[in-house]
C-alpha cells in the first residue's frame, strides 16, 4: 500500500440512470480534483450505459451515523407499525394509487 | 500463414484509410496502457478511449473495404495489410513512452480528429457522415480528458513539467504531417467527401495554443522535418506494432472469439 498522505482524495459516486429517477450511490474512486472526479466517475461507472448524470462528493464530507449508535438510532422504530400509512381505508376511486 | 491483401490505388480509399488507420493505431497504442496506467481510474479511462477509437476504425475500415474489389472486411483491412498499405500519420504509431507523452499525443490527435469529424458530418458520403456524427461525441471527450492532463502535468511538479516539455519537443515535429496536403486531399475536397487536411491547420493550432497556453508551454517552432506515415512510409516502430496486431490473424486465419 502506498503512503496515505500521497493518495488522491476519495470521492463517492452517485449515478442517475434515467431522467426523473434519483441519483443512486454506486461506489467510490480516487481523483485529484472535482473535474477529474466527474470524468473518472463517467469512465469507471457509466461504461455500460448506466447513467445520464453523475454526482461526486468528497468522501470526507459525508457525515455518517455511528455504527455504535445503531441500537439507539434505529431499533426504537421497530414496534411503531402505526407510522406506516396502512391503517387508512382508501376510497375506491384511488384504490390503485 | 495468411497472405496480405492487395489494395487498389483509389484516392477515396486512401482518404478513408488515413482516418481509419489513425484511429486503429492510436487505439492499439492506448490499449497498451491496460494494466500500466498510473492509477486504476485512468487505466479504465485510457482503455475506454482505446475502445472508442477501435470502434471508429471499424466503421471507417468497413466503408473503405467496400471500395476494394473484391470487397474486404474490417478485419482483413486491420490485420492483413503490409506495412506500406497503412496510412496513419507517423504521430499515431510512435511508442507510448511515458504518461506525459501519451496525454500530449492524445491531446494533439484527438483535437485533430475532433476537427476532422466536425467537417466530415457534411460529407457527401452519407455513411461517413453518420460515422462522424457518432465519433465526434467521443472525440470531444477524448480531447477534454487529454487536455486536462496536459494542463495538470504542465502545471504540476518539477518532474511532470520536465516530462511535459520533453514530450512536446519530441511530438511537435510530427504534427506538420497532419496538415500536409497531396492528391488524396485534393480529390476528397473536390468530390465533397471531406476536407483537405491543410484546412484543419489553423483551427488546430488555435485549440492547441489554448491548451498549451494555459500552462505556458511555448509552442515549438515549425521545423523542416516531415514524417510520411500517411503516405505509407512509416517509422521503424510500425513493423513491431503490426507484428503484435497481426500475429493471430496471420497464424490462425479467420480466427474469431
Amino acid at each position: 500500500m502506498s503512503d496515505a498522505k500521497n493518495e488522491w482524495p476519495l470521492w463517492e459516486v452517485f449515478v442517475r440512470t434515467k431522467a426523473g429517477l434519483d441519483h443512486k450511490h454506486c461506489g467510490s474512486l480516487h481523483a485529484a480534483d472535482p473535474k477529474m472526479a466527474v470524468q473518472m466517475a463517467r469512465d469507471v461507472y457509466t461504461r455500460r450505459q448506466e447513467g445520464s448524470s453523475v454526482w461526486v462528493v468528497r468522501s470526507d464530507q459525508i457525515v455518517a451515523s455511528d455504527p455504535g449508535d445503531k441500537d439507539m438510532f434505529f431499533d426504537p422504530a421497530e414496534d411503531k407499525v402505526y407510522r406506516h400509512p396502512t391503517f387508512y381505508k382508501l376510497p375506491d376511486a384511488v384504490d390503485h394509487m | 500463414m495468411q497472405t496480405s491483401v492487395q489494395l487498389p490505388t483509389d484516392p477515396a480509399l486512401q482518404y478513408l484509410l488515413r482516418i481509419g488507420d489513425t484511429c486503429l493505431i492510436l487505439g492499439q497504442r492506448l490499449g497498451e496502457w491496460c494494466g500500466h496506467a498510473p492509477i486504476l481510474e485512468e487505466d479504465i479511462a485510457l482503455t475506454n478511449m482505446a475502445l472508442d477509437l477501435i470502434g471508429q476504425a471499424r466503421g471507417v475500415l468497413t466503408l473503405a473495404g467496400q471500395r476494394c474489389a473484391p470487397v474486404l472486411d474490417e478485419d482483413q483491412l486491420a490485420f492483413l495489410r503490409d506495412e506500406r498499405d497503412y496510412r496513419n500519420p507517423t504521430l499515431a504509431e510512435l511508442p507510448r513512452s511515458d504518461f506525459a507523452f501519451t496525454v500530449l499525443r492524445n491531446a494533439m490527435l484527438s483535437t485533430w480528429l475532433k476537427l476532422l469529424w466536425e467537417r466530415l458530418r457534411d460529407s457527401r458520403d452519407a455513411e461517413l457522415a453518420g460515422i462522424a456524427g457518432k465519433a465526434l461525441k467521443e472525440a470531444r471527450y477524448h480531447q477534454q480528458h487529454a487536455a486536462d492532463w496536459v494542463v495538470r502535468l504542465g502545471d504540476g511538479t518539477e518532474e511532470s513539467r520536465r516530462r511535459s516539455e520533453a514530450a512536446l519537443a519530441m511530438l511537435w515535429p510530427y504534427a506538420a504531417e497532419l496538415f500536409d496536403d497531396d492528391a488524396v486531399d485534393a480529390a476528397a475536397e473536390a468530390g465533397g467527401m471531406g476536407p483537405a487536411r491543410s484546412s484543419l491547420r489553423e483551427p488546430w493550432l488555435a485549440e492547441m495554443a489554448e491548451i498549451l497556453g494555459e500552462v505556458h508551454l511555448p509552442m515549438p517552432k515549425e521545423s523542416g522535418f516531415r514524417s510520411t506515415g500517411s503516405r505509407g512510409v512509416h517509422s521503424e516502430h510500425m513493423g513491431y506494432i503490426l507484428a503484435e496486431m497481426q500475429y493471430l490473424q496471420r497464424a490462425y486465419p479467420g480466427g474469431a472469439w
